[in-house]
């Protein structure tokens, strides 16, 4: 496969110089797609209408030099809550079934404007809710390392397909850890940048003030090729702001000089995220990848962050609440699945949105109905909102002193089919390692820093301040060359350890 | 009307939802036009399609911290949106994008003015007078009736019901259309000071020009929270909320109506209920829609998608500078600068257009008091014929101010003038050229007009002696012939002047 051993960044290079055709290339991940897709079940919908059409236009835009950029022709996977023009967008859900949206999200014109090529709509947690992708109404996604074990979720078909190699890209989404979690369960590299870094026009809303796109890829320097593609202000999203974004240009860093860099990089372990819940094999890796930080020339010191502990109770009251208002526009009216029994109105409504939406997604629209409600507002959710303005603020002390925080991110490694969603509430709480960094709104990369006895891969945590991607890049980066090349799951699968420098 | 003794005394807060004109949508760059076909000012954030996001018209911040400073409120130096939660067709998101906790204006006032006899009279529930320009302008009070807040928000779609075929279909040209809703403490105490304070804050936005303000086409909606209470008494009664008044009168109508069902509940030993009623104009009755009880949970909470608006003092004060001189001080200036009567420039100000039209004519006539006259006899009279607004006139002022200096140079008599100058103010034609190509000018050619004058004395022989041997009276007759062998076109000064010139001679 040796497409899929060089960068993407070299993928459009052979591309744009010839040495690899758009068609082959593209041919090449569809015979892929059909050989793994009957037992992954990473996609949702193919993109098989306008795909011919498009590969057209990105090789005459080469050509013309309309597409110049570092990811022209560059094949990408969209998770299925994107919206993109003509082609089928369903967020996992019955609701969504058949809703084919009339424009595309801004990150979705941004691909087509960089010369990119969407192959296909991934699988996902009913909108989003869920960690593992078995919300979705329409199919079981598998972790390509292990097919008795869930992709994590919600967005386990991007992380599932980049793992799969299916696609080299992906993008997910990310309100309480979509993206770090699925990356690190199938070990891939995601990113959930800064609240308000990439737009979020065209995402359909789970959680507002959390949501967030983020790319994902086999390496960091794939991730970052795409996440500096997407991220800037997009004025139809007055929640992004017009902050510049580094761009790679020319000259790449070779490997001593990605080491170099950390040199001197004050890296916080907080002792909490290591602690009680987590699996002895994931505090084993995270330890280990700390040490050779620390062996290389970072300063790395243990912190306390205590407030973590509340992060997952003021997650979930202002995710759902705001998940409860955004879910009411689906009620069988103009768009969406639209009950066949319906006498009255309000029979149209309960009936629609009974039989349209899922177990999980019901809980957490009741669960936020009823923290907003007349008598319980001040005491579920405005206190939420002081434990997240408070969280906040402890981040903010902590990167007064430091670069980046480093933890695992998630506590466990990928469980198997039907475990998760037994025990709503223990599901809630695995997300502890990932949801306080969506309520201060911060940036967060997940990279694959060794795997357990079973051969499961596991993810660290980089967290930065916000705004401060770059920071968080040139630190992954550094990691990933001391770490050493992370097997891919094909080649992995059924052979043993990963290699670790 | 009322059954005891007793007095009582009637508490009044308005809620009014105004709908700006302003070219987009609040949310999205959507025409605001109306009367376009159903559904063709629409994209996927005004019909809530799943992904979209809204993002704030700066124009319609403006247009609420104008109408705030024109009504003496505090600016709110950070505003917030909220989501208003309720589940309805016309509402495509199925939540509403309003402001509940950090509005943009807050603690406002509007000073009303009345009449000052209505003021005096105790039990004046139902005025039968609730316009204020009337003759007695000299005797007037003034009322301050305090702004509670004031928010901006989003307006919903229409939905249309086809009975005919059991379906019901939504436009939704007029989904994120922006409103400002102005609350009013409960400080009025009859439809007169409702009425009163509508028509200010009417006036204002028209003069800021930021509204219509058409309670017919729904620009202006008006709700009336409305409770009684015993004369003298310190402790509200529970109030109702009355909706779907179209017109000034309906108001009128239904608060006098409102009055009397409380008390008659009272009376009879029940009690006021806290609901929303329903007025039926036609009926001239109101209905419960909904009890307190059944009154809904709107589950409000901080918009996430629109980031929160800081305005600064420096957007206040350029937004200060910018405002007009709104009616009252203009009235006053007309006074003091063209000395026409304060009850002529109380009614040409009544438009800020009408207004500026006189201003401008007045100016280039160099005749204020003509043009004054012109514009309160011939110029409001073809307007109420036509059954226009004042807005809607074109002309351009120039053409005025030449027709009344014209008049004033006897080029033209008064009848002849006053179709010119509906010619003018219908089709805006230039009067000077006009009045030539239909020979409406008066002869200013005194020979010609002799020649007239002379061949009438002649062709009435018998007219002249009657004249001669003392009958006044005739002369009108003279005249009138001279007016019709000239067309109507001489002076009738002139006329007047050469008739006894010659009859004197003779």
């Amino acid at each position: 496969m040796e497409l899929l051993q060089m960068s993407v960044r070299a993928m459009s290079e052979k591309i744009k110089s010839k040495a690899l055709g758009v068609t082959e290339t593209v041919s090449a991940l569809q015979k892929k797609i059909a050989e793994k897709e009957p037992g992954l079940g990473a996609f949702l919908t193919i993109n098989d209408a306008h795909l011919k059409m498009r590969m057209d236009e990105v090789q005459k835009g080469i050509r013309s030099g309309r597409y110049a950029g570092p990811l022209a022709g560059v094949p990408i996977a969209i998770k299925d809550n994107i919206c993109t023009k003509g082609l089928r967008t369903t967020c996992g859900s019955k609701m969504l079934e058949n809703f084919v949206p009339a424009y595309d999200a801004t990150v979705v014109q941004r691909l087509h404007d960089a010369g990119m090529i969407i192959l296909g709509k991934t699988n996902m947690d009913e909108f989003a809710m869920g960690s593992t992708t078995e919300t979705s109404a329409f199919r079981l996604t598998k972790n390509p390392w292990n097919m008795s074990r869930v992709p994590g979720g919600s967005s386990g078909g991007s992380c599932a397909a980049v793992a799969a190699g299916e696609v080299p890209l992906a993008l997910g989404s990310d309100t309480g850890g979509s993206v770090r979690q699925p990356a690190a369960f199938c070990g891939v590299v995601g990113l959930k940048p800064t609240y308000g870094r990439v737009s979020r026009y065209g995402l359909v809303a789970y959680a507002s003030s959390m949501d967030q796109i983020g790319p994902v890829g086999r390496t960091v320097a794939d991730c970052r090729a795409l996440y500096e593609c997407i991220a800037g202000w997009d004025e139809k999203d007055a929640t992004t702001v017009k902050y510049d974004v580094t761009k790679t240009l020319g000259h790449e860093p070779n490997a001593e000089e990605r080491i170099e860099k950390l040199k001197g990089m004050r890296f916080a372990v907080p002792k909490e995220y290591l602690g009680e819940g987590t699996q002895e094999e994931v505090r084993e890796a995270v330890n280990g990848a700390v040490k050779l930080l620390e062996r290389n020339g970072a300063v790395v010191e243990e912190i306390s962050l205590p407030l973590a502990d509340y992060a997952v109770a003021a997650y979930y009251i202002i995710a759902c609440a705001e998940a409860s208002s955004n879910l009411s526009r689906f009620d069988g009216v103009k768009y969406g699945y639209r009950t066949d029994e319906a006498e009255k109105l309000h029979d149209l409504y309960v009936k629609s949105r009974s039989e349209g939406f899922g177990e999980e997604v019901k809980r957490r629209i009741l669960l936020g109905s009823f923290a907003l409600s007349e008598g319980y507002y001040d005491a579920y959710y405005l206190k939420a909102l002081k434990v997240r303005r408070l969280i906040r603020e402890a981040f903010d002390r902590v990167f007064a002193n430091y670069d980046c925080i480093l933890t695992p991110t998630a506590p466990t490694t990928a469980p198997k089919f039907g475990t998760a969603l037994k025990d709503p509430l223990l599901m809630y709480l695995q997300d502890a390692d990932t949801v306080a960094v969506n309520l201060a709104g911060l940036p967060a990369l997940s990279v694959p820093c060794g795997v357990d006895t079973e051969g499961l891969p596991i993810g660290l945590q980089f967290i930065g301040n916000a705004f401060c991607e770059d920071m968080l890049f040139t630190a992954a980066e550094g990691y990933e060359e001391l770490r050493g090349k992370f097997p891919t799951a094909w080649e992995q699968v059924g052979s043993g350890k990963a290699g670790e420098r | 009307m009322e059954q005891s003794s007793k007095q009582y005394d009637t508490v009044i807060g308005l809620e009014v939802h105004i709908e700006l004109s302003t070219e987009t949508k609040i949310f999205c760059g959507c025409a605001t036009r109306f009367g376009a076909m159903p559904n063709t000012q629409t994209c996927p954030v005004c019909t809530g399609m799943p992904g979209s996001l809204p993002v704030l018209n700066k124009k319609v911040v403006e247009y609420a911290i104008a109408l705030g400073l024109a009504t003496n409120c505090r600016i709110n130096q950070r505003t917030l949106f909220d989501r208003k939660n309720y589940f309805y067709p016309d509402n495509p998101q199925n939540y509403q994008i309003s402001q509940l906790y950090e509005t943009v204006c807050r603690d406002g006032s509007l000073e009303i003015t009345l009449d000052a006899e209505e003021e005096t009279e105790r039990e004046s529930e139902i005025p039968e007078k609730t316009s204020k320009t009337g003759q007695n302008a000299g005797k007037k009070t003034t009322k301050t009736v305090r702004i509670h807040e004031m928010h901006m928000e989003e307006d919903a779609g229409k939905l249309i019901h086809d009975e005919s075929v059991g379906i019901s279909l939504v436009d939704y040209n007029r989904s994120g259309v922006p409103l400002i809703e102005i609350v009013s403490e409960p400080d009025m105490e009859n439809a007169e000071e409702v009425i009163a304070y509508l028509e200010k804050l009417r006036m204002l936005c028209l003069y800021l020009g930021i509204s219509d303000c058409k309670l017919q086409e729904g620009s202006m909606r008006v709700d009336v929270n409305l409770s009684v209470k015993e004369a003298g008494s310190k402790t509200l009664g529970t109030r109702t909320e009355m909706k779907n008044l179209n017109s000034f009168k309906a108001i009128t109508r239904a608060i006098g109506a409102e009055r009397e069902r409380q008390i008659a509940l009272i009376e009879s030993g029940h009690e006021v209920e806290q609901e929303t009623r329903r007025w039926d104009d036609a009926a001239g009755v109101s209905y419960s829609m909904r009890s307190k009880e059944d009154s809904k949970d709107y589950r409000y909470f901080p918009e996430p998608d629109v980031p929160p608006v800081l305005i600064s003092e420096e957007w206040i004060s350029e937004i200060k500078n910018r405002q007009p001189e709104f009616k009252e001080e203009k009235a006053a200036r007309f006074v003091a600068e063209y000395g026409i009567p304060a009850y002529d420039a109380e009614i040409l100000t009544q438009s800020k257009h009408l207004a500026a039209l006189f201003e401008e004519t007045a100016k280039l006539s160099g005749q204020p008091k003509k043009t004054a006259n012109w514009f309160m006899g011939e110029l409001l009279r073809l307007l109420k014929e036509a059954g226009k607004e004042p807005e809607e006139l074109i002309f351009s002022p120039k053409h005025a101010a030449d027709l009344i200096v014209a008049v004033e140079a006897g080029k033209i008599n008064q009848a002849n003038a006053k179709e010119v100058f509906a010619k003018v103010v219908e089709e805006n034609v230039e009067p000077v050229s006009y009045m030539e190509q239909h020979g409406l000018m008066n002869l200013s050619d005194e020979g010609a007009l002799q020649a007239a004058v002379d061949e009438v004395l002649v062709e009435n022989p018998a007219i002249v002696e009657e004249y001669r041997s003392g009958k006044d009276k005739v002369f009108g007759f003279l005249v009138g012939q001279v007016m019709k062998k000239t067309k109507g076109k001489a002076d009738p000064g002139k006329v007047n002047e050469l008739l006894k010139a010659s009859l004197t001679k003779m």
